[in-house]
């Protein structure tokens, strides 16, 4: 009795010490596994910035020591190379898929979630179904599609490709966040007299901004980082950065200094927005959630 | 702080489901862990109020007509006929007919599949990775988001471990084909296990370290190991002279010293006879010449080992307390292996674990960032009670904690299931070219099959058909789920 009585407190401080010892640990912890989640993107880095003599015969950490033989000299060699068309290509195959994505999934969700049809419900769930299909499956049939029309290596034919394996997933997320807009708005622009287009272009669609942005940025990062889709349907000429960095792979080891600025490169802007939509998301979210 | 990122992030999850157009409704909220009714705190989240105001349930209302509701179906109705649907139905029509197309071989395509030794390894690599990959994605995400939970810094280490989910899978590729580099010098992932070793003082092996090859060498190799080519006996020295050493290794090794045996005792020197800068005599000990430390030596007498002994800082080694008679005096290969030359990551035995690494640097992320959400929505009166009910922390984790985290530890499981299933670009872009059939998986082998160099589109419909049956349990619990969710 005397002894547990004594021994209580005496060990309860000895816990907290224990917890804050253990704490410490935690913290030191985290910051291992955190700075191993960063050392590859970091090596990438370093490597891009080293010459190919460099690369060849030491490992990058040995860079950190002497900052004085980095240089950007691999990145100007790769612009001189072309690279600059397959980021422009990048570019025109994920703007007009985000547009049309989120245009096209807006219209499909706001007639799932506000008008009335026979089999709606039957079609949704389509829709769902349709999340999990495999881009293999389209692949040779598109091909041939697409040879028959005559758009087989054009940017638009990746363009359409991605458009259709984007809307399920854009349906299904503005659909559930359009269901979720009160009942009452579109009671009351229908009372006023507006029609369908108008309720859903000056009512619902502005409403739904966040979950626009969010698809948006999902979209944007989908057909922004995609290859299967590029190698199989995009010209030379046509092709994103991806494909040409994986066109770079074969002689992986001996252009290292091509295939690491490249890969800088096309992770940047995705890493730009990853960070900028972070802050967007949660404003968005969070005015969301207050009206 | 740590809500305003979960509140994001649980919707991010959503843009990787994107990124394989698949798997969406796992992030939609209904799925999202509410143990309990309170208000949950992503309120704003799509779908969160959907079933209650779920249209079509009042009387009195003032509704489009259904022709209208065509017109905002058209679009997205005829892009998914004709880019989803219909290639689905082409595709099954096309994986029985061959390569060609013109000829009907029913399932022959589909037997090719699981009598085709290569095919058969694609099938056993997608085995691996569904069985290994999603378990460890969800445990360390779980670790993740606990360990987190009560860190003031957890949003940067999110950030820090979400953001591979941003970089494509190409570019995560050629990170890792530097990781993974099998040189020691150059990959990183060899680095670190060869520092590590160094840590814990491992003997170092001399790996090229040889006798010289002429006649008047003292020593010879054997099979690997080196062995003195006249014996000696008890009261001789021996001299053991090596070259090919590389002076970094030496760069601390003291100078050798000739061999003085004591009476009955067999004595010998190993070293580098190799004086820098010139000059010394051959297979003589010469002042400056460095000493191998550490080396074992074996007196042999008919085959059989008699004494072992390790030379010492001077290169000096002793047999006392030896039988008379003749010995040769030996150094063991295990001197001579490699000491370490990286671990061959990127070889055909090791292939697979290793993309398996570089997914789970992907998806890790994703995972604690649902996972994490789930917890913040764990009511804290449960845990508490149980605390002061006495319960451990491990018992709180075991008894409350995981089964209330069970519907989102599902989710993510089940999306690592499909994301396995689908895995292409990674195991395109890490395994080198002359290592890719053991690395190949079923998404891979169907683009190699029909695209990249096969040229046998039946086979490549029929593997398409083949993943698309693979993932068709999802579809179901995707629909059944969304179903059971809005009833």
């Amino acid at each position: 009795m005397t002894t547990s009585a004594l021994g209580a407190p005496r060990r309860s401080a000895f816990g907290r010490l224990l917890d804050r010892a253990g704490g410490g640990l935690l913290q030191a912890l985290l910051v291992v596994i955190g700075v191993f989640w960063l050392i590859p993107t970091l090596g990438l880095f370093v490597v891009s910035i080293r010459t190919e003599t460099e690369n060849n015969s030491t490992g990058w950490w040995t860079a950190l020591t002497k900052p004085a033989e980095l240089t950007f000299s691999s990145y100007s060699n790769l612009l001189a190379t072309g690279f600059t068309d397959s980021f422009w290509n990048t570019v025109f195959i994920t703007v007009p898929t985000t547009l049309l994505v989120i245009g096209i999934a807006a219209m499909a969700a706001y007639a799932f979630a506000w008008m009335e049809f026979p089999g709606r419900d039957t079609l949704f769930l389509i829709v769902i179904g349709l999340l999990v299909v495999p881009v293999q499956v389209a692949l040779i049939p598109i091909a041939k599609l697409y040879g028959t029309l005559g758009i087989f290596g054009s940017i638009a034919g990746v363009v359409i490709f991605h458009t259709a394996f984007g809307l399920p997933f854009a349906i299904f997320l503005l659909r559930n966040f359009f269901a979720g807009i009160p009942r009452s708005l579109l009671e009351a622009a229908r009372m006023d007299g507006a029609g369908e287009w108008k309720i859903f272009s000056t009512v619902v669609f502005p409403l739904a901004k966040p979950a626009v942005a969010s698809l948006g940025i999902f979209q944007f990062l989908w057909v922004w980082n995609d290859l299967l889709v590029a190698l199989v349907f995009a010209n030379p000429e046509n092709q994103p950065m991806t494909k040409a960095l994986q066109s770079q792979m074969r002689q992986f080891g001996t252009n290292i200094d091509i295939l690491a600025p490249g890969a800088f490169l096309s992770l940047i802007i995705p890493l730009i927005l990853f960070f900028a939509f972070q802050r967007y998301f949660v404003q968005g979210m969070m005015a969301g959630s207050v009206k | 702080m740590t809500d305003r990122l979960n509140g994001p992030q649980s919707s991010r999850g959503g843009q990787q489901a994107a990124r394989e157009s698949s798997s969406g409704p796992e992030q939609t909220p209904g799925t999202s862990p509410e143990p309990h009714d309170g208000p949950p705190p992503s309120a704003s989240l799509p779908g969160k109020t959907g079933t209650a105001a779920r249209p079509g349930t009042g009387s009195a209302r003032l509704g489009p007509s259904p022709t209208l509701s065509l017109v905002f179906l058209l679009p997205a109705a005829v892009v998914l006929g004709a880019l989803v649907i219909y290639p689905i139905v082409y595709s099954i029509f096309r994986s029985l007919f061959d390569a060609t197309g013109d000829t009907f071989v029913g399932a022959d395509n589909y037997a090719s599949i699981f009598s085709d030794s290569s095919t058969l390894t694609t099938i056993r690599n997608n085995l691996i990775w569904v069985v290994v990959a999603p378990a460890l994605v969800t445990v360390i995400g779980l670790i993740f988001a606990v360990l987190t939970e009560r860190i003031r810094w957890a949003t940067a280490f999110k950030l820090i471990v979400f953001m591979p989910m941003a970089v494509s899978l190409m570019a995560s590729g050629v990170i890792f084909r530097l990781v993974y580099e099998q040189d020691p010098d150059r990959g990183v992932a060899n680095a670190v296990i060869t520092s590590v070793q160094d840590l814990f003082g491992s003997t170092q092996g001399y790996p090229d370290a040889r006798p010289r090859e002429n006649d008047k060498a003292p020593v010879a190799l054997q099979q690997g190991a080196v062995v003195t080519r006249q014996p000696a006996r008890p009261g001789q020295a021996v001299l053991i002279p090596l070259v090919g050493v590389k002076p970094a290794t030496l760069s601390s090794a003291a100078a050798a010293k000739a061999p003085q045996p004591g009476p009955g005792e067999l004595a010998g020197t190993v070293w580098v006879d190799f004086t820098q800068g010139g000059g010394g005599t051959l297979n003589q000990v010469d002042g400056t010449e460095k000493a191998l430390a550490g080396v074992t030596v074996e007196a042999v007498q008919g085959g059989a080992v008699k004494a072992t002994a390790t030379t010492e800082a001077d290169g000096t080694f002793h047999f006392a307390n030896l039988a008379q008679g003749d010995y040769l005096v030996r150094l063991p290969q295990s001197n001579f292996q490699a000491a370490f030359n990286g671990v061959p990551w990127l070889g055909p035995t090791l292939i697979t674990p290793a993309i398996i690494g570089a997914f789970i640097w992907v998806w890790a992320g994703f995972s604690m960032v649902l996972i994490a959400a789930g917890l913040s929505a764990i009511p804290r009166d449960a845990l508490e009670a149980a605390r002061i009910d006495g319960a451990t922390e491990w018992q709180v984790f075991r008894k409350i904690t995981v089964p209330l985290l069970s519907p989102v530890l599902l989710v993510v499981f089940v999306t690592m299931i499909i994301n396995t299933l689908k895995v292409f670009d990674l195991v395109f872009v890490i395994a080198p070219g002359s290592v890719q059939p053991q690395a190949n998986v079923i998404a891979l082998e169907m683009w190699r099959v029909s695209f990249g160099g096969g040229g046998n589109q039946g086979l490549g419909s029929a593997l398409a058909i083949f993943l698309l049956v693979l993932v068709l349990p999802f579809m179901i619990i995707n629909i059944r789920r969304f179903r059971r969710d809005n009833q």
